[in-house]
């Protein structure tokens, strides 16, 4: 399948993507800005995902709580999300309707200071110490979140770091590190703007030079700090968390290709035989067939800079522990390398991905999206179109070059959870109880 | 393929409750929306929001309706997009039907159909599956058993084909029954380290008692999932498998009579049989406000659900009651979500929901609260229960009409997404039509009406309470309250004792 894609640019610099089709009278409204929590400076970690919180605040010509307001009255959804790299945005609502979205996306990018103030700050601050605690603290196994990403790049690296943020950098965050964020990444010519679905593409144009032609230029903004990493962690690594969890857990990683070179779709291949659906080695071997896990999956991070992570990520049977478990992965990791992978085994892996292809593309919600990160990534949106290509063109060999190379035992991190041992349990506690608290 | 997509930190949690609450909710096809404002004037002042046209029709895509002679309901809809289909296979009857004793039948039933059939053996069921292109999936709930095939349309016959294998002829083999049992107890053992799960066992029991279905797990006790024999489940599938007693819905690139075409092929030697009706279940209201304090020693957070019983699918007062709820906290607009969170701070979502089933389901609301304002949440809960009693301002009534109105729309975007609306009007017998009048319906919902279902379920005075936390920290905060009367259980009093590690 091919989405249709046209693509212009503001004199602001404001690069937009529009992608037409009339299937069902909704459009969606996608903006990435590249800024993420990568961007952040040393004591202001979580910054990017609060100022994110902040831009549902209101700005100059919207109240506090008319953002979300505006957009429900008109039978639209909306969210946002923070991630290492990018901030997005977006809106899907019933087609008439489009102008409002973009009304309301221009005036935050533009005119979103004025309606800050102390209070709105602490309470999103307070709000997303409850993010924090729902998502992580309060959940078991929850900070691999944080922890992974530590365990994986370098103290100094730009992804090193906590994307929720700690509570102390959390509680220094001010008005001020609001106000030079925001002018320094919320400009236009940081932003790409996405539009898909029902509309009119004549008068979106129109529409959007309206509500966004007189935003600005920004003065630029200051480099990342150095993204650059060795193709391999040189060393094996290995840390362990006791949590208030009943069964063990490994989290291991690989360094791995960046998003969008050739390699990378041989890696992503790669992580699909491991790990993706039930039909998957590591599924096969350890749930259905020896029963050691109670789950596993592959994944890639998806990282288009510094160093990507492909990641195995195992729940332990009850009664097995730990160590047990990462010997039956390293060992289904090591037959991997040695013996590489099959031209069936990867003709089905595609075929899950590609399927998985198609069904990311049947919102206008997730066009959109995918629109915005192929254009903030590599300023070309049409590379949506070239996915299916490039995974067709991975072959056994180049999964099993990538497999030599990075899945060796020089480039693993692992990171494992395990019950927490009680403190000074009580003596009528049931030996089964241990790791309860 | 990243899968953290999923996971990445967002603005609200409450677009993810509201899929919830929706589910269950009206979605429209309308051919005559109706006009919220007037055309728009040339504007050019940009610090006021645009004016906007008339909101886009929808055209009803065509539902056609077969019934084969063996008694199996096909209904298909067509939706040309793209090259896909979805196809649902629904036997009428799920968790409601299962034996006292023996809660998670239905559900290990389910989760066995892709494990094997006379001719396949589960890792064949899935390697199909991936050289195909096509996932499959089976699931209960309460009053239904779902296979669900998402699938190309190139791929269609040996999709439809493999369904009807794992419909038609599951092997049940003791094996991997064994293998089945043990994942789902391990995933129960889980289920302990988690607050919001622990809470919504406890609530569920609470609201409706052991003897009710809905107070016990859809997915089982260890207990039952420990004593559950090959033979109980055969007999359930025989029982309940039954052509007379199931709908085979397809939507995506297909034609009817080709689907019918087919389905004749595939199930028309299905042996229908006499299927029993599986009664209504009743329960009393409570006499007063009780609240369960479950102890997980130092969490972070408590897990809070506050409510009671609802009403079933087929209740008079869907609508307003639809109305009433987003209104309280059924969006992120919503009195409870704007209170708790975005004034107080105490939580990262607040929400609420009426779970409508063949029988009244519960009616909750619920959040995660910080620990050190587990008291301070309750007393607000409290009072946006109590205020929703009163008449509800005009302009927030209209807000929130448009709300339900204007997004109804969305759920008929994708294949999966009008599969799923229709399949709620499949399994409630709700006409088929629903969508078209959905609009009006909402639209005629009054401040009375919404007054009338506040005051008739919502009774603050007698409520169930659970909150799941740090019951050293909580305790006295809650106790001074004075609620009702206060109960303190520990994890093992809600899920049971743990298994013996083996």
């Amino acid at each position: 399948m091919r989405i249709p894609i046209d693509t212009f640019q503001l004199p602001n610099g404001l690069f937009v993507v529009l992608s037409e089709d009339h299937t069902a009278p909704i459009a969606a409204v996608n903006l990435w800005y590249h800024v993420g929590s990568a961007n952040e400076r040393h004591g202001r970690t979580g910054f990017a995902h609060l100022f994110e919180h902040m831009l549902f605040q209101g700005s100059a010509n919207v109240g506090a709580n008319e953002h979300f307001e505006l957009v429900q009255r008109a039978g639209g959804t909306l969210n946002g999300s923070t991630w290492l790299d990018r901030t997005n945005y977006y809106e899907t609502v019933p087609s008439n309707q489009l102008e409002l979205a973009l009304w309301l996306e221009a005036n935050r990018m533009g005119y979103l200071l004025p309606a800050m103030t102390q209070q709105k700050l602490d309470t999103q601050r307070d709000v997303v110490q409850n993010e924090r605690r729902w998502s992580m603290d309060n959940q078991p196994y929850g900070t691999w979140w944080e922890r992974l990403p530590a365990l994986c790049y370098p103290s100094e690296h730009p992804f090193h770091h906590s994307l929720i943020g700690s509570m102390t950098d959390l509680d220094a965050a001010s008005l001020d590190d609001i106000a030079q964020f925001f002018s320094t990444y919320y400009t236009p010519d940081n932003a790409v703007l996405s539009i898909a679905g029902d509309f009119d593409p004549g008068e979106a144009r129109v529409m959007i030079a309206k509500h966004f032609g007189a935003i600005p230029r920004g003065a630029g903004k200051p480099p990342l700090g150095d993204m650059f990493l060795p193709p391999m962690f040189g060393g094996a690594k290995r840390e362990i968390v006791p949590d208030d969890v009943m069964l063990p857990r490994l989290f291991l990683a690989f360094r791995s290709p960046v998003f969008g070179t050739d390699e990378y779709y041989a890696a992503s291949v790669c992580s699909a035989i491991l790990g993706l659906r039930k039909g998957s080695r590591l599924y096969r071997t350890l749930v259905r067939e020896l029963q050691i896990a109670a789950n596993v999956v592959a994944f890639t991070y998806d990282l288009a800079k510094g160093g990507d992570l492909l990641v195995v990520d195992a729940t332990a049977r009850p009664g097995l522990e730990i160590e047990q478990l990462e010997e039956a992965v390293g060992t289904q990791i090591d037959r991997l390398v040695v013996d590489g992978v099959s031209t069936e085994e990867v003709a089905r892996a595609l075929t899950l991905i590609e399927t998985d292809l198609v069904v990311s593309l049947q919102s206008a919600g997730d066009r959109a999206d995918k629109l915005s990160m192929f254009a903030t990534y590599f300023g070309d949106p049409t590379l949506v179109n070239v996915q299916a290509e490039r995974y067709r063109a991975v072959t056994p060999e180049r999964v099993n070059t990538f497999a030599r190379a990075h899945l060796t035992k020089d480039n693993r991190a692992s990171l494992v959870y395990v019950p927490r041992e009680p403190v000074a349990a009580p003596l009528q506690d049931d030996v089964a109880m241990a790791g309860v608290p | 393929m990243s899968r953290n997509s999923e996971h990445r930190f967002k603005a609200s949690i409450v677009g993810l409750a509201m899929s919830a609450v929706t589910a269950c909710g009206p979605a429209i096809v309308t051919t005559s929306p109706p006009v919220i404002t007037a055309p728009p004037p040339p504007t050019l002042d940009l610090t006021i929001p645009p004016l906007l046209g008339p909101p886009p029709t929808l055209l009803v895509p065509p539902i056609v309706t077969r019934v084969l002679p063996n008694g199996l309901r096909i209904v298909v809809v067509e939706h040309h997009e793209l090259p896909l289909a979805d196809i649902l296979l629904e036997v009428r009857t799920g968790g409601e039907a299962d034996p006292a004793s023996k809660p998670g039948t239905a559900s290990l039933v389910a989760s066995l159909l892709p494990e094997g059939t006379s001719t396949r053996n589960a890792l064949q069921i899935g390697d199909q599956q991936a050289l195909l292109g096509i996932s499959l999936n089976a699931n209960s709930g309460w009053e239904q058993s779902t296979v669900a095939i998402h699938t190309p349309t190139a791929q269609i016959d040996s999709a439809l084909g493999l369904l009807a294998d794992v419909i038609l002829n599951p092997a049940f083999s003791s094996a991997d029954l064994d293998r089945v049992r043990k994942a789902r107890l391990t995933a129960l053992q889980q289920q302990r380290d988690r607050g919001p799960s622990i809470a919504d066992r406890a609530f569920a029991t609470a609201v409706f008692g052991a003897n009710n279905p809905y107070g016990r797990p859809l997915a089982g006790t260890e207990a039952s999932l420990a004593s559950l024999t090959r033979d109980e489940l055969t007999r359930f599938y025989s029982t309940f498998f039954r052509p007379n007693n199931s709908i085979l819905l397809v939507v995506g690139d297909v034609h009817p009579d080709e689907i019918e075409r087919r389905a004749r092929m595939l199930f028309g030697a299905w042996a229908n049989g006499d299927v029993p009706v599986v009664a209504t279940n009743t329960v009393s209201a409570p006499k007063g406000t009780t609240v369960i304090i479950v102890d997980k020693a130092g969490a972070a957070q408590s897990s809070v659900r506050i409510g009671g019983i609802g009403a079933p699918r087929s209740t008079k007062d869907y609508f307003a009651l639809q109305v009433m709820n987003t209104l309280l906290g059924g969006s992120f607009g919503s009195r409870l979500n704007q209170n708790l969170r975005e004034t107080h701070a105490f939580t990262y979502g607040a929400s609420s929901n009426f779970s409508y089933r063949r029988s009244p389901g519960p009616y909750t609301a619920a959040a995660e609260i910080v620990s050190a304002k587990t008291d301070s949440a309750l007393i607000q809960f409290i009072k946006e229960l109590r205020a929703i009693r009163d008449t509800v301002p005009a302009a927030e009534l209209e807000r929130t009409k448009r709300y339900l109105q204007l997004g109804l729309p969305q759920r008929f975007e994708t294949t999966g997404g009008i599969a799923g609306q229709l399949l709620q009007l499949l399994t409630y017998d709700i006409p088929l039509d629903f969508y078209n009048t959905a609009v009006q319906n909402i639209g005629a919902v009054t401040q009375s009406d919404v007054q009338r279902v506040a005051r008739e379920y919502i009774d603050p005075t007698r409520l169930t309470l659970v909150v799941v936390g740090d019951r050293k920290s909580i305790e006295p905060g809650i106790r001074a309250l004075g609620l009702g009367e206060v109960v303190i259980h520990d994890v093992r009093d809600v899920l049971g004792e743990p298994p013996t590690p083996r």
